[in-house]
């Protein structure tokens, strides 16, 4: 085994065989589906307390339309708001008075509570006020079966999208889905990158404030043990992220198996996106019988393999930056003067990547899926938008050339700052010792 | 013959020139002292030999040949400052060491099971070594610096840290070591640990050699022609004075009995100052007085002002 092998071995199981490593390996998946089905399970669940609700209908027209629903319960008055609010045995949560005509005086109901109004009561109580008031309007104009045309002509319409593939077929997609995807794969190798890039740079500081360093580089190259370093710790990163994808499979599958069936986990996702996207878009029918298909339209294997070039790419790109950062400086406090502008970069690139999400093929992320820096984030975004194949191959192109020059004058910086010890550099400094000889 | 001879080596660093054609020769199987005071250049040149850095003229030969890559497996190097992975198990971290050296990992493994039994830390192997003390890190740092049995041994300051009672048995591994035909550099501050062990030094001041040889010619090219006489007389003594020699100090140890400091010029020989001292003193003894490395050491740093900037 070469040298370099050495290294990359060491590295690698080193970070492997961590407790740290591993409980963030298995229990991150599990946490973050935690985190998006638990409330999604415990918002499914009705309080199984039901309320009742007094009403005291002074017009008389009103407490007859009320219906009661899983959790409200209402009941006719049985005495003024006085005596209820003097019997405590009465058992009523709310007291609705409703003392004149509500379309002519709308402030003329109230709902009366010891205790705050819960937001689901106060909802359900103005919807049926509203359904009643339109009922009476309604038939105030005298028409005929006007309350059957109005409700046939209220139609709801959701535009179902289709693709052109290029072997003339068509898949049916949905913008929601595919800008999830793509905004849960941007966050996914921003998270990557970062931490992974910052593991080298602690681990190249390591060597050199416990001196270790000296011993090292008297066996092996400068080059070699920063780049075995890289790499090792960047096949962390790819067993991280290999084990979390079989993890979520097998999650998702069992899920699936728990739930019982496509339909329920089907309304599941369907909330879910909702949710995530922040759309208040009521479900519709038409796109959850499709969403197995819209699924698969997104084509899950390019994408895995973009992200693990784009992963491996700006990897490389961050973490040559970042041994060079970590060779330069003496402690960790020192870091920050050349740590900031690579995270303000990195976070430009996230935010880039994040308002991409809405106009995927705009000149925002389109050039930003073009420079070496902000590409593998921004690029995650474009990706599920099925863009044309050669600009996927020159953005990777453009990132590998970028990385594999970043790792060259890295490498530079690396043999030098290694061996300094005293006073932090500036960085003209830093740039000179690129032409040192080594 | 020399095993390792470097020739005219310069290294300039952007603010100071580190090393100004530095010549040594290191004469195989011997052990030999690299002395200057701090700053001087010697961990510039100790890196030049050990390939992590280039010099920026001049040339390194090694075993015969200019220094190559590959030379690193037959230099065995154990830095001033020492440091290993805290983290990481020492028998583990002893063999992936090694394995850098070019030894396989069965090699290794049995080669390391001899040092630490040697050693009696065998039963560390599977430790962190943040766990050990700081004598047990300091064996465990010198078994990695010698472990692949290398032709030359760099040993930069190597007793810093042993308690007496190590440093005595530190000494005695490295004399063995240099009976096996091993070369050794010694870069030390501890001038009687030269004169005991080593056999040539180069002493760098300010980015020359300013001073080199075998320790014996050395400190014989440094000699005062001063003795110390210790004799009896039975009347008073006279200042001693003659052609050849003259009074510097004396004392008097007790009655009759004197301690005498004598300079003699240079071109008399011994016997002949004795001679002419024993026709009338009872000389009860007489000894040179060869100055020490340690003086050496101070008096041509002292002479040497900054002949760079």
């Amino acid at each position: 085994m070469g040298k370099i092998g050495l290294i990359v071995k060491r590295e690698y199981i080193q970070r492997v065989s961590k407790k740290s490593f591993l409980l963030l390996t298995f229990l991150a998946p599990i946490l973050f589906a935690a985190l998006v089905f638990v409330p999604l399970w415990l918002s499914s669940i009705k309080g199984d307390e039901v309320k009742k609700v007094a009403v005291l209908d002074s017009v008389g027209k009103y407490a007859s339309h009320f219906k009661d629903t899983e959790d409200i319960q209402f009941v006719p008055a049985e005495g003024d708001m006085e005596t209820y609010r003097a019997d405590k045995e009465r058992e009523i949560y709310a007291f609705l008075s409703i003392s004149a005509d509500l379309l002519e005086h709308p402030d003329a109901a109230i709902l009366y509570s010891e205790k705050q109004i819960p937001m689901s009561m106060k909802k359900e109580v103005n919807n049926q006020i509203a359904h009643i008031l339109r009922d009476e309007k309604l038939a105030s104009f005298h028409i005929p079966n006007l309350k059957e045309i109005i409700q046939e002509s209220d139609i709801t319409f959701d535009i179902r999208t289709v693709k052109w593939e290029a072997d003339g077929s068509q898949n049916a997609t949905s913008a929601e889905v595919v800008s999830i995807a793509g905004f849960l794969l941007t966050f996914l190798i921003y998270i990557f990158i970062t931490s992974y890039g910052s593991m080298v740079m602690q681990g190249v500081m390591e060597e050199k404030t416990n001196r270790i360093i000296e011993l090292m580089v008297s066996s092996v190259r400068p080059f070699d043990l920063m780049i075995g370093k890289v790499i090792g710790i960047g096949m962390v990163g790819l067993t991280q992220f290999v084990l979390w994808g079989i993890l979520t499979f097998v999650l998702v599958t069992g899920t699936l198996f728990l739930f019982g069936g496509d339909a329920g986990t089907a309304e599941l996702m369907q909330a879910s996106s909702a949710m995530e996207a922040g759309a208040m878009t009521p479900a519709v029918d038409p796109t959850q019988l499709k969403l197995q298909e819209i699924i698969a339209s997104i084509p899950i294997a390019s994408l895995a393999l973009n992200f693990v070039l784009y992963f491996i790419g700006g990897y490389l790109l961050y973490a040559s930056l970042f041994a060079a950062i970590g060779s330069a400086i003496n402690q960790p406090e020192d870091s920050s003067q050349f740590m900031t502008p690579m995270l303000l970069l990195m976070v430009f690139a996230l935010y880039a990547g994040i308002y991409s999400v809405d106009n995927p093929d705009g000149p925002l992320a389109f050039w930003c899926s073009w420079i070496p820096f902000t590409s593998p984030i921004v690029m995650m975004v474009r990706l599920p938008y099925d863009i044309p194949l050669w600009q996927n191959l020159l953005s990777l192109v453009l990132l590998y050339g970028t990385a594999f020059g970043c790792i060259w004058i890295s490498g530079k910086i690396y043999r030098i700052g290694i061996l300094m010890y005293g006073k932090k550099p500036g960085l003209m400094e830093i740039l000179r010792w690129i032409h040192y000889r080594g | 013959m020399d095993l390792l001879e470097t020739q005219d080596v310069v290294k300039q660093y952007a603010n100071h020139l580190a090393l100004d054609g530095v010549s040594i020769q290191v004469p195989e199987g011997r052990i030999f002292g690299l002395l200057g005071p701090n700053g001087a250049g010697k961990t510039t040149l100790i890196r030049i030999i050990n390939r992590i850095t280039a010099p920026d003229s001049g040339t390194v030969r090694f075993d015969g040949h200019l220094s190559r890559p590959e030379d690193v497996y037959q230099i065995g190097y154990l830095p001033e400052e020492r440091g290993l992975y805290k983290k990481m198990k020492v028998g583990e971290q002893a063999i992936y060491l090694a394995q850098l050296k070019g030894l396989s990992y069965a090699e290794a493994k049995k080669r390391l099971q001899y040092w630490f039994e040697k050693f009696e830390i065998m039963e560390w192997w599977n430790r962190k070594l943040e766990e050990l003390s700081k004598g047990m890190q300091q064996k465990v740092q010198f078994i990695i610096t010698v472990i692949h049995e290398p032709k030359l041994l760099i040993l930069d300051e190597p007793f810093s840290g042993f308690d007496p009672v190590n440093a005595e048995r530190l000494k005695q591994e490295i004399l063995e070591l240099k009976e096996k035909g091993h070369t050794i550099i010694f870069s030390t501050h501890n001038m009687s640990s030269v004169e005991e062990i080593c056999d040539h030094i180069a002493l760098i001041n300010h980015a020359h050699v300013v001073l080199k040889g075998a320790v014996g010619e050395v400190r014989r090219q440094f000699r005062t022609h001063r003795y110390q006489i210790r004799l009896q007389t039975s009347e008073a003594l006279p200042k001693l004075e003659g052609p050849l020699f003259s009074e510097q100090a004396r004392t008097a140890e007790s009655e009759g009995i004197y301690n005498i400091c004598i300079a003699k010029r240079p071109e008399a020989s011994n016997s002949e100052l004795l001679r002419a001292l024993g026709e009338r003193y009872e000389i009860l003894s007489f000894a040179e007085e060869i100055p020490s490395m340690h003086d050496i050491f101070i008096q041509v740093v002292e002479n040497n002002p900054l002949k760079t900037e």
